[in-house]
């Protein structure tokens, strides 16, 4: 099974690029979705046995990550009315390029890592550790407040991803809670999206800018 | 039976949503929060037993920061009536439902035993502080509200990762893996170091983040800023205290692992930078509400050199807790009277208060001696405590530079609290009176303040010591 989780998780560092490198923005929520469809099989797969824990904390995975969520922010995206990220800090290419360079220093640097034999082998701390960093260049060099909740959601699939080597010590309830967690901020963030639009007729985060220090 | 300290607020949030009258609804906050302080009375001075599960129990700290929370809680419940009664424009449905359930996710955070259920109780406290700073419904609180749920869903996303962290430190280790806070600090020394180290770091920012130290405080002064004063007086002295208290038990875990001088030099160091950022943003500063953001930065990082300092820097630091808690929800309280009676919150539309709404400004007034360390209040004591534990512990630098960012602070206040009570303004601009319901709670909170200030109850200083044994473990 471990060739497989590995395949699984390339195809994971695939999809955050992609999400980089692109700036339509139903395109992300798409690869967001799909990104979470691939998370919910890993569980599965990570332990060699499948118990009822990795069955419930798989099906709440794809419930949540892979249709509840970007139906959220699908109908927020239909709420405010934009297709594409405009002028994002930094071009999609170059931001594409820094998350490979994140990804591959992960990768070299997981090697440093102090892990246990059997997750030394396996490609799920640099995954995570790669995906943490595409969210964080996800939120930080996009403009559009739709695609900072991208970012975070990306964020939180790598910490999801990093909850694999913990099954045993990580409870299901806080692993729900924490998926739970997420549909709720989503959803808050989502109600707050459409009145950013209403109030500033855009959702262009440059707008906000009304509070600082003169 | 102590289980109803998360239950009670949570049902009044149910209650509330479901409740027609919004004129009488403002009441069930205070039926929940009497009932609160009532079980935790009981449960603090032992007649009920304290709960005690594998999730939810007890500890020291927890002790302190529950009896924080329920009686500044109180006094902003029976605030939220008088408040609520002037605003009777605006349905209070959802903000009346989202302080219970405030109420309900800082005391599970109080009593979790477990880092997991730490984290989802403040994951669930940010949440639903969203609708208390948007309440406004203006472009402001937008940018406001948008700003606190991004930066602040990103920190406890971090605090996550940390916590993962420090479960593989346990993983790592050998030991039965477990998230439970007891079970962290007994397996400690066979933690693995790195990994404990790393999620030290990340839990400090992620935590940190709400806590609102710099430089993780920039969605502080907007979120203060624009939520009603009774909101701003819950979010720095309740919702603060709960992420500090998590960053208090893994740093106990850390110094079981012998690996307390490395987390306490981060602390260290992130607490005189917020010292000095925050007296570099208050000079000059002419919103008064943001001057209370970032006076709570300050006395964050006050918080977090007191506990690094370790012994009697720990002693100060927790009694800090609870009297810059108080402290703030006299003047978040005696702010909000200011703003609503000039509706304008900044010095160059408000002068001469003292005069015009007296009992509020003297009310304000006495709370900025009392934050800026003046005798005869609680910050006094507990920040010359701290100032001393830095001078006998041979760490004469760090003792400098905290008397020095003191002063800074309280020259940057001053010259706008001056402004705002002084001078010779016109009258306040709205129908707002200070009247019983809106400053009695901020008499009751400052006696208490005073109280710390001049005579410490025993069975408090007791409770302190407790505090202090409780941290200091050795490997």
């Amino acid at each position: 099974m471990g060739s497989l989780l590995d395949s699984l998780l390339v195809l994971v560092l695939v999809l955050n690029l992609y999400a980089l490198g692109t700036s339509r923005i139903a395109v992300v929520i798409r690869v967001v979705a799909l990104q979470g469809f691939v998370l919910a099989a890993l569980p599965l797969l990570a332990h060699g046995e499948i118990g009822a824990e990795s069955v419930i904390i798989s099906v709440a995975a794809v419930a949540l990550k892979a249709v509840i969520i970007p139906m959220m922010l699908f109908r927020a995206l239909r709420d405010v009315q934009i297709r594409r990220e405009v002028e994002p800090l930094i071009s999609t290419g170059a931001s594409m390029l820094l998350g490979g360079l994140g990804a591959a220093l992960a990768l070299a640097f997981a090697k440093n890592l102090p892990l246990t034999a059997h997750d030394g082998h396996s490609l799920i701390v640099p995954a995570a550790l790669a995906t943490v960093l595409a969210g964080f260049l996800l939120l930080t060099t996009r403009l559009k407040a739709i695609s900072q909740v991208l970012g975070y959601l990306v964020l939180e699939n790598g910490i999801f991803i990093f909850g694999l080597v913990l099954v045993d010590a990580v409870p299901l309830v806080v692993e729900i809670g924490a998926l739970l967690d997420l549909v709720v901020a989503i959803f808050v963030m989502g109600i707050l999206l459409g009145h950013i639009r209403r109030e500033f007729s855009s959702i262009d985060t440059r707008a906000l800018s009304a509070l600082k220090e003169d | 039976m102590a289980l109803a300290l998360v239950l009670i607020p949570a049902l009044g949030a149910a209650a509330a949503l479901l409740y027609r009258d919004n004129h009488r609804r403002p009441w069930l906050l205070v039926a929940v929060a009497v009932l609160h302080l009532a079980l935790t009375v009981a449960v603090l001075f032992g007649a009920i037993p304290a709960p005690d599960t594998a999730w939810l129990w007890l500890d020291p700290p927890g002790r302190l920061v529950l009896g924080l929370v329920s009686v500044l809680f109180l006094a902003s419940a029976i605030y939220a009536v008088g408040y609520l009664r002037y605003r009777a424009e605006r349905n209070n449905a959802v903000f009346v439902a989202a302080l219970s359930a405030l109420l309900t996710a800082l005391t599970i955070a109080v009593l979790s035993r477990h880092l997991g259920v730490m984290w989802v109780a403040v994951e669930l406290a940010a949440l639903v502080s969203a609708p208390l700073i948007y309440f406004n419904r203006n472009k402001r609180s937008i940018e406001a509200t948008w700003k606190y749920l991004l930066v602040g869903s990103v920190g406890v996303a971090i605090a996550l990762l940390g916590t993962f962290f420090i479960a593989y430190a346990a993983v790592h280790g050998g030991a039965e893996p477990s998230l439970r806070l007891d079970d962290l600090a007994t397996t400690a020394p066979t933690l693995s170091r790195p990994w404990l180290r790393a999620g030290f770091v990340l839990v400090l920012v992620g935590y940190g983040t709400k806590m609102g130290l710099a430089p993780m405080h920039t969605w502080k002064p907007d979120a203060y800023g624009e939520a009603p004063g009774l909101a701003g007086a819950l979010f720095a002295g309740g919702v603060t205290s709960a992420a500090f208290l998590a960053i208090l038990r893994v740093l106990r875990v850390c110094n079981a692992a012998g690996e307390g001088a490395y987390a306490s030099s981060l602390l260290l160091g992130l607490g005189l930078f917020s010292m000095a950022i925050a007296g570099a943003l208050l000079i000059g500063q002419r919103d008064v509400k943001r001057m209370l953001a970032y006076s709570s930065v300050e006395h964050m990082g006050i918080l977090a050199i007191g506990v690094s300092l370790g012994g009697v820097g720990t002693f100060g630091a927790m009694l800090h807790l609870l009297a810059n808690g108080l402290t703030k929800g006299v003047l978040f309280l005696s702010a909000a009277n200011l703003h609503r009676g000039y509706q304008s919150r900044f010095t160059t539309d408000v002068s001469g208060a003292l005069r015009g709404m007296p009992v509020s400004a003297t009310l304000f007034l006495l709370g900025f001696f009392a934050i800026t360390g003046a005798p005869p209040f609680g910050p006094f004591v507990s920040e010359l405590t701290i100032a001393r534990a830095a001078f006998l512990g041979d760490q004469p630098l760090t003792g400098a530079l905290f008397l020095l960012f003191l002063l800074v602070v309280f020259i940057g206040m001053g010259q706008t609290v001056l402004k705002l009570c002084f001078g010779d303004g016109p009258g306040p601009t709205t129908t707002w009176r200070d009247r019983v319901a809106t400053t009695a709670p901020i008499f009751a909170l400052l006696a208490l303040v005073l109280m710390l200030g001049t005579l410490i109850p025993e069975p408090l200083s007791a409770l302190l010591h407790e505090n202090v044994t409780w941290l200091e473990v050795h490997p």
